[in-house]
């Protein structure tokens, strides 16, 4: 059979299975609604480093291996690692994850790249170049604070449509064979201009990339809003899944009864003070692991879309007043019994 | 009442600078900037020194305060100076505020921690 579906997707032939999967996150995740969920919950957010970007590296380490543990596999057993996050250069990957001599493939994809590390790691697993592979992202409040915004410590407010970003760590192995969740196809996203200028609103620049992603992903596979129990977009928060779900509609699609945003259901937003909900790699990642992930294996949700989002900007585009493009990345997680 | 008067000139002050803050997209350094510039603005036209008068450091303190002084240091300079005095007055009249805001920026970091937004 092809495996290659409309313009943007795969459907696999032999399609991966996520073996396990580990979530590490900071006091405030904890403390949310999905608190009990998690693995492991750091009290300090520090993780036991002296600044910010060691911690995230540290939740990184600590993320991996909790999930290559719950697979009983030793790093020798990955073959590669897909993963990355916020930070200039990926710094928060590279020195968290390079003691496990894991040869690594470093990425970016903003918040979407949970989903850009679990496309790559399945497409690398079903072609058969390896056994098992290891995909994982982190985000961390504070260093993200301090690459996109205003470091933590020069107390700006924060406008109502600015998302938290999640401090959190996901990982994810992905192997031939094993798990009670495979991921049977995927649908990679564009990068999407909708002219916004606001790095405080950032569900709003993600959105339309999100509806382009979910269309096609409808008519690549020929399928819509009824062949999900689930459609699950990262950090799109309030404000952006409301635009989401006006712009689908504008395609023909009525997606409003089957859309959740990790973003949404990570923070308790009167509780917690988070305003539009949650963002960040680890936002999309931790929410996947510890509360999707779990109800897809118990066969509770039989086939879900999961379409993390990430705003593609950077301090320089930014400050040069560029726009901030959007992409997202499309992965379809099914039970496997 | 000198407290009185500090306390709502300035509250008023910040209360403005916090509509600026919520009802536009200003980032807010260009907040800051724009204050800074009305200030010396506000200064140059003789209106800023009557409300220090009455309000001291209600008036003082804040960024409109921080312009006004930009704006006599560099009068004050150039009535001494001439032409030159352009590039000297605004750095002499504001060193003890940036000095001082470099310095004990300096200590508070010797002693503190830095903590995650609750």
């Amino acid at each position: 059979m092809t495996q290659q579906m409309g313009s943007q997707s795969l459907q696999f032939a032999e399609a991966p299975f996520i073996l396990s999967s580990a979530s590490v996150v900071g006091k405030k995740e904890g403390e949310g609604p999905l608190g009990k969920q998690f693995d492991m919950v750091c009290d300090s957010d520090k993780f036991g480093e002296d600044c910010w970007e060691e911690s995230e590296s540290t939740m990184q380490k600590e993320a991996a291996a909790l999930a290559m543990g719950k697979a009983s596999l030793k790093p020798a057993d990955i073959r590669y690692i897909f993963a990355g996050d916020l930070l200039g250069q990926t710094i928060a990957t590279s020195f968290g994850l390079m003691n496990y001599e894991i040869p690594l493939f470093g990425l970016y994809g903003a918040c979407s790249t949970c989903g850009e590390a679990l496309s790559l790691g399945a497409m690398c697993v079903a072609a058969g170049y390896a056994d098992h592979v290891l995909a994982i992202t982190s985000s961390h409040f504070a260093s993200a604070e301090k690459q996109f915004r205003f470091p933590v410590e020069y107390a700006n407010q924060r406008p109502l449509s600015a998302t938290w970003t999640v401090t959190g760590s996901g990982a994810f192995v992905v192997g031939k064979s094993g798990g009670k969740a495979k991921i049977t196809g995927i649908t990679t996203g564009v990068i999407t201009d909708y002219g916004i200028r606001d790095s405080m609103n950032m569900g709003a620049a993600m959105a339309p990339a999100a509806s382009k992603l979910i269309v096609q992903n409808f008519k690549d596979f020929g399928r819509t809003p009824k062949d999900y129990d689930k459609i699950i977009t990262g950090d799109l928060g309030y404000v952006g899944q409301e635009i989401l779900c006006k712009l689908v509609k504008d395609e023909g699609y009525d997606i409003s009864s089957v859309h959740m945003d990790c973003g949404i259901e990570i923070f308790d937003k009167e509780e917690q003070g988070t305003q539009s909900g949650g963002s960040g790699c680890g936002c999309s990642a931790t929410t996947l692991s510890a509360h999707f992930l779990p109800q897809v294996e118990s066969g509770k949700l039989q086939r879900i879309l999961f379409v993390p989002t990430g705003a593609m900007l950077s301090q320089v585009s930014f400050n040069e007043g560029q726009n901030v493009p959007g992409t997202a990345h499309g992965v379809i997680i099914e039970h496997a019994c | 009442m000198d407290y009185i008067n500090a306390f709502w000139v300035g509250g008023v002050i910040c209360a403005l600078a916090q509509i600026l803050m919520e009802k536009t997209k200003m980032l807010p350094g260009r907040i800051m900037v724009t204050l800074v510039c009305t200030g010396a603005v506000l200064g140059a036209i003789g209106i800023y020194e009557p409300i220090m008068e009455y309000a001291g450091a209600g008036a003082s303190v804040p960024l409109l305060g921080f312009g006004n002084l930009l704006w006599k240091g560099m009068k004050e300079a150039v009535d001494q100076n001439g032409f030159i005095g352009l590039f000297m007055g605004g750095f002499t009249s504001c060193a003890v505020g940036v000095s001082g805001a470099l310095v004990l920026g300096y200590l508070a970091s010797l002693i503190f921690q830095p903590k995650m937004r609750k």
